[in-house]
């Protein structure tokens, strides 16, 4: 069990510099995101985008922005636990007893949902019958290739990730890749070895294809595929891989009792605050009279979430609002010489 | 301003009016049409304002953008028809325009 002062769920800009408040106020904080790597929304839709409403950065990208976020965390020591989600949320007296997927508790008195628009996730089939063959014929991600050694993989996708693992895997399966129009949105070197690879027969290609059924008694035997002009075609499969990118879900959050509208969370504007005691939502998923899904908004409202966490975590002191200018022991923290 | 009808997948039809210059996906959710998420708000990169446009409105319409045919890649059940109505922006030839919703966006 881990027992911190403040978990943040969520890793994206928001979260982390509420890490940042946490930290200058002198409380502990650990960090949880379902994604593998830092930088939320920024740095997993739009890495390359100019941004150009940050106070006092008249331009940078998703990526330039998680790196400076970073960079200002680096004073601190904070524990990311990343490709964690946080699952179950539960009252433990006056703390909050949180579990991750992974099977991680923390012991908090301060929780703070900063999940953006909830957790990504793989976009999946939209055959329903794909979903009792999850995780055993059909995946959206490899953890282990060699399972396909020898085996018939269709892999659906127009992305690099389709077309990388199609170029992988066809060196000891057989491969099928289906897309659903002629053009290809990876890299044109991949494209091309993959048009090679087919005039070797090494990759079947079916485009303007989708997926229409799959078809198993227990496992996974053939899929039908069908053609922008209704064709049907049968294909023998032993496995099936979909790579059509992430989709954002609200996902457990919506079972932890909060006062939920549409898909954000309501709070009050002094502590951001949800309707659970010491557990706050920020930035893009919280919702309040005149709130702005801006960046800059998920700042302030962070700042404020993180001096209402001082007063659950440190009880018997009296928090004092200092400056970074001029405070000594914010600059102790911070690890920086007084003057 | 033109009258947009947004059609459900169960068949509800909304008909909203939707100033100039507002994309589609902003007239549904500033009018709480179900149907249509528009999760990034419009930045073309989630699929979640996703429609279908029959052909004779499809082609009135402007040409999609190079990235808007990506990120239908990733949309739930695209079709030939298939939009982006965060990209389809209103002006007064698109009244009447209908725009039907797929099952579901995520």
């Amino acid at each position: 069990m881990i027992k911190t002062d403040a978990l943040i769920i969520g890793a994206g800009p928001t979260g982390l510099f509420t890490a940042h408040q946490l930290k200058i106020i002198g409380l502990d904080c650990e960090i949880v995101d379902n994604l593998d790597k830092a930088g939320g929304q920024c740095i997993e839709l739009y890495p390359d985008k100019p941004i150009y409403d940050i106070p006092a950065i008249p331009e940078c990208t998703g990526e330039e922005l998680t790196k400076n976020l970073l960079d200002q965390l680096k004073p601190f020591n904070i524990n990311f636990h990343l490709g964690e989600r946080v699952d179950e949320l539960k009252k433990n007296e006056v703390n909050w007893e949180v579990k991750t997927n992974k099977g991680k508790t923390f012991l908090t008195p301060n929780v703070i949902i900063a999940g953006g628009v909830g957790s990504f996730e793989p976009r999946r089939f939209s055959p329903k019958e794909c979903e009792q063959f999850e995780d055993k014929s059909i995946f959206y991600s490899i953890k282990n290739k060699k399972i396909f050694e020898g085996k018939t993989v269709s892999i659906f996708g127009g992305g690099d990730s389709a077309l990388d693992w199609a170029v992988e895997l066809s060196k000891n399966s057989k491969v099928n890749l289906i897309h659903r129009r002629d053009e290809f949105r990876g890299a044109q070197a991949t494209l091309d070895k993959v048009h090679e690879l087919q005039k070797s027969g090494k990759i079947e290609l079916f485009t303007k294809y989708q997926l229409k059924t799959v078809k198993g008694n227990g496992t996974l035997e053939s899929i039908d595929i069908e053609h922008e002009n209704k064709e049907i075609k049968n294909l023998k499969s032993d496995y099936v891989l979909g790579f059509f990118g992430l989709i954002m879900q609200l996902g457990p959050i919506a079972n932890w009792g909060l006062n939920l509208n549409k898909k954000t969370v309501e709070v009050d504007t002094e502590k951001f605050e949800t309707n659970q005691k010491g557990i706050y939502a920020i930035g893009d998923i919280c919702n309040y009279p005149g709130k702005l899904k801006l960046i800059l908004s998920g700042f302030h409202e962070g700042a404020l979430a993180a001096r209402a966490c001082f007063k659950l975590a440190r009880p018997n002191e009296k928090y004092r609002f200092e400056f970074t200018t001029s405070s000594k022991t914010i600059k102790e923290r911070l690890g920086v010489k007084s003057d | 301003m033109a009258k947009i009808i947004y059609v459900e997948h169960n068949g509800n039809s909304h008909t909203v009016n939707v100033d100039n210059g507002l994309s589609v996906m902003e007239g549904a959710v500033q009018n709480n049409i179900p149907g249509i998420d528009g999760d990034c708000g419009g930045g073309m990169s989630c699929a979640t304002c996703h429609v279908y446009v029959k052909e004779e409105w499809f082609d009135k319409l402007e040409k999609k953008l190079d990235g808007e045919e990506d990120m239908l890649d990733q949309a739930y059940e695209p079709k030939k028809n298939s939009r982006l109505s965060c990209q389809i922006t209103v002006s007064e030839e698109l009244d009447g325009l209908i725009v039907n919703m797929p099952e579901k966006q995520v």
